[in-house]
């Protein structure tokens, strides 16, 4: 185990704990909150793995705004605190098929990607400009599209209709 | 143009086709695309004929259609003389019903389906008489039987009308029966189905006697049926039910002589054989007496008329019993009753029309209302009664005395007594309906010209197609049968005693004699007889029908409807109640559907990985 | 020189937590962050295969990049649902959102 491997063990351990409070969590803001850790380990991971750029962008997206946007749902809809109130009948269930997923996943990719190793070497933030703005342009205008789409959306949306006059 | 005749049996399918779809949308409703189909067809007919008179051209020709095995099928036409002029015949009479449809038919509830149906029959009609081998000769049979089955039915709301049209339709089918089963016969015994192969083959003597007395035997039944003789005959007097133009074209000109048709295109078939030949006359003569005596005691009009078919068509059958010298006789009889009788039928027609009753003592003096119908009439019976020089003369009178001829002396008997009865039923006929005092309640008025029409233009060949017989000898006759001179002792015979039945006739009825107590109606157990149709009709059905109605057809209903049609209903039903039991699957709940999803697609990731 | 192991299985950890969160959690709100949770497995994958396969174009990190995008233009929507569904029936949550059952 390589310090690089140590390191990323650390932090997916921080990552996995912050993910599992998350879900099991019987108090809401407790629960946004261990988002943001896992948010955040997600993006100590990108670093790990030289994914620079894409990690101060998850730095900057999820934990600056998305999060941001779930606490103030979750203050707008009074949510309540329980465990009963916030876990449903189908608990076990779920989590049969969770660790099933799990189960499943590290078992088919155990054979092909077992001992592999990725290599060294960063992407830099200017491999990433230029292949975005070459190669990836299409869809790239596309999302911007989306996104406004989904501005206006949000807006139509959460509109309270207007009394008449 | 021979060579093209098909056309003529092609044109009056495409009215029917036309009327089916656009009849509603045309001014005259379908009855305008009917009438000038058929005329065209007339007129092509009336080409061929002259040609056919001119040169003696004929055709034969047909094209492969499907061939399965060692069956081939084929659709061709054979035009020859007697093909000629049944085109004639046929597209005459089916002209001269349409156009007097539009009178008679007038603001009828389903008239442009009428006409479709009456284009349809043409056709099939036409096909059956063009059509150059067996199978074809088929399906132009069965479909002027579907044609009967629908015109007879055309006011179905009445109970009778639908009870007389499956009537109609069932006994001509039993009747088609063994007619099927000769053609199976005559096909593999010849090993042809073609017409002139199978004559070619007779005449080479390639197929046994027996063989061929078998087929005769099969294949007439197929005519007793289709012309109405014993014991089939008992559909024909119900088929009346249908509008009197129908009656005209199918039930007295065209379609019943069908049976008589067949006869004589096989007769390569019959000729040889002596049994054959020897069962269809004694079918014939027994048909020909005991219609006879059945027409004198009806008191509807139209049933006279039915009657007389009958026993017009069995002087024909009996002819073509008499052996290969009774060919062209019969066959002039089938030409000229074909007008004579189509007349007959128009004139009851327009008489019903104007009285709106079919029963005769509720007519009388309609001579003075109805002037044009009253001699046109007159001149049908004239000819049906044989008096010369009408057509009757000539043609039935010729039949009587080949009878004679040929040594058949008990036909020839058989042939006289019922001449005497025939021209009794039609002067009581005529006195009844048209004589005397008017009885009823109605006010009778002569019919319009549509009507008076093609009764006038069908009295022209009744009256004067007797002197065509000669040329028709020439046109329709059998090759190697000498041409008898006619005879004029012979001939006298059959008008004496036709004048005598007119003569009984007067004496019973003139003067309104007869009125109050009918002298046919009141002769005991002997009317009780004909009028109960000899028991014919209450033998059937205590006999036949009924044993087969509680029997086998109350066992098959009873399987169609529990069986089958449970299975079709239990299909319903059974989705229905999966339905009910797989909605519980719905339970709303978004995440429950979640869990189904996410198991699936671990389910299939791990199938597809491992497969 | 990281095992490739270690961020895939990391990435199944954080996916199948998602997975449970979004089936068994009744809060609307929570299912939407567990959702979040799952985009992000996606996106540790796809720039742990980009590294591993020498990416010329990074084309998994431009991917990640446009998951990420759509996952806020996503939560934003899902919110704003949200709210106008606590608006009409004073509650998010989704056992009681269920006038689809038979």
């Amino acid at each position: 185990m390589t310090a690089q491997e140590w390191m990323f063990g650390i932090v997916a351990l921080i990552g996995s704990l912050g993910a599992l409070r998350v879900v099991t969590s019987s108090n809401v803001m407790h629960a946004a909150l261990y988002l943001v850790v896992t948010l955040a380990s997600v993006g100590a991971a990108y670093i790990l793995l030289a994914a620079e750029f894409l990690a101060w962008v998850q730095i900057l997206i999820y934990v600056g705004a998305i999060v941001v946007l779930l606490l103030f749902a979750l203050m707008l809809t009074k949510a309540p605190i329980g465990r009963d109130t916030l876990d449903n009948q189908q608990r076990g269930l779920a989590a049969v098929v969770a660790i099933g997923i799990l189960l499943g996943l590290t078992i088919l990719l155990q054979g092909p990607f077992g001992g592999k190793r990725i290599p060294e070497g960063v992407t830099r933030a200017s491999d990433i400009g230029s292949s975005l703005f070459h190669s990836y342009v299409i869809p790239f205008e596309v999302v911007s599209v989306l996104l406004l789409a989904a501005l206006v959306g949000a807006v139509v949306l959460s509109r309270k209709e207007e009394a008449p006059e | 143009m021979i060579d093209y005749a098909w056309i003529i049996a092609l044109l009056p399918f495409v009215a029917f086709v036309l009327i089916l779809f656009w009849g509603k949308r045309t001014p005259g409703k379908g009855a305008d695309i009917g009438i000038a189909f058929t005329s065209l067809a007339l007129i092509l007919a009336v080409v061929c004929l002259i040609q056919y008179a001119a040169t003696g051209d004929t055709s034969h020709a047909s094209v492969d259609w499907l061939t399965v095995g060692p069956l081939h099928l084929e659709f061709g036409q054979n035009v020859d003389g007697l093909a000629v002029t049944m085109f004639f015949v046929v597209c005459l009479v089916s002209l001269c019903s349409q156009v007097y449809s539009l009178g008679y038919m007038k603001g009828d509830r389903r008239f442009t389906i009428y006409y479709a149906w009456l284009s349809l029959f043409t056709a099939s009609m036409l096909n059956l008489v063009i059509a150059d081998n067996l199978f074809q000769l088929l399906i132009g049979w069965e479909l002027v039987g579907i044609c009967s089955y629908l015109l007879i039915g055309h006011w179905w709301e009445e109970k009778e009308n639908s009870d007389a049209a499956i009537k109609a339709f069932i006994t001509t089918k039993t009747g088609d029966v063994p007619f099927l089963f000769g053609i199976f016969v005559l096909t593999v015994a010849a090993g042809t189905a073609s017409i002139p192969g199978i004559t070619a083959k007779v005449a080479a003597g390639d197929v046994s006697t027996s063989l061929l007395t078998i087929s005769a035997l099969l294949l007439f039944g197929g005519a007793i049926g289709k012309s109405a003789q014993f014991p089939l005959q008992v559909w024909l007097p119900d088929a009346m039910a249908g509008p009197t133009p129908v009656s005209a074209l199918i039930h007295a000109a065209t379609m019943v002589a069908a049976g008589v048709y067949l006869v004589a295109r096989l007769y390569a078939v019959y000729a040889p054989s002596g049994h054959a030949l020897a069962f269809v006359g004694t079918i014939g003569s027994i048909t020909m007496l005991m219609a006879a005596l059945m027409a004198l005691v009806q008191d509807d009009i139209k049933r006279v008329l039915a009657y007389s078919t009958i026993s017009q068509l069995a002087y024909m059958i009996s002819s073509l019993g008499l052996g290969p010298r009774g060919y062209t006789p019969a066959l002039f009889l089938l030409f000229a009753h074909a007008f004579f009788k189509a007349l007959l039928f128009y004139g009851a027609g327009s008489v019903i029309h104007a009285v709106h009753t079919n029963d005769m003592s509720e007519m009388g003096g309609l001579r003075k209302h109805m002037p044009v119908t009253f001699v046109t009439f007159g001149i049908g019976t004239l000819a049906l009664m044989g008096i010369p020089p009408f057509a009757g003369f000539f043609s039935k009178d010729a039949v009587i005395a080949t009878a004679f001829d040929t040594g058949h002396y008990a036909i020839w008997v058989v042939a006289l007594l019922t001449a005497f009865v025939t021209a009794l039923y039609m002067t009581r006929a005529v006195f009844l309906t048209f004589l005397g005092e008017y009885r009823g309640s109605a006010h009778p008025h002569e019919s319009p010209a549509v009507m008076t029409g093609p009764m006038i233009l069908l009295a022209i060949p009744s009256a004067l197609a007797g002197f065509m017989i000669a040329l028709f000898a020439d046109w329709v006759h059998l090759s190697g049968v000498a041409r008898e001179g006619f005879s004029v002792v012979l001939a006298s015979e059959s008008v004496a005693v036709a004048l005598l039945g007119f003569g009984a006739g007067w004496l019973l009825y003139h003067g309104g004699r007869g009125l109050e107590r009918d002298p046919m109606l009141s002769m005991g157990t002997f009317t009780t007889l004909l009028r109960r149709k000899f028991y014919m009709d209450d033998l059937y059905d205590k006999g036949v029908v009924k044993p087969i109605q509680y029997s086998v057809a109350a066992a098959v209903n009873g399987f169609d409807r529990r069986v089958i049609d449970g299975a079709v209903n239990g299909v319903g039903s059974g989705t229905e109640f999966l339905g009910k039991v797989l909605r519980y699957v719905q339970t709303g709940n978004v995440q429950r559907y979640a869990v189904f999803l996410f198991v699936g697609v671990a389910v299939l990731a791990v199938v597809i990985t491992r497969i | 020189m990281i095992r490739l192991m270690f961020p895939l299985v990391f990435a199944g950890i954080l996916f199948s937590a998602g997975v449970y969160g979004v089936l068994a959690r009744r809060n609307a709100v929570l299912v939407l962050m567990s959702i979040e949770l799952m985009l992000n497995a996606v996106n540790i994958n796809l720039v742990a295969f980009s590294r591993y396969l020498h990416d010329a174009l990074a084309n998994g990190q431009v991917f990640a990049l446009f998951v990420i995008t759509v996952a806020a233009a996503e939560v934003g929507i899902g919110l704003a649902i949200v709210i106008i569904l606590y608006r009409n029936r004073e509650t998010i949550d989704v056992d009681k959102v269920n006038l689809l059952k038979w």
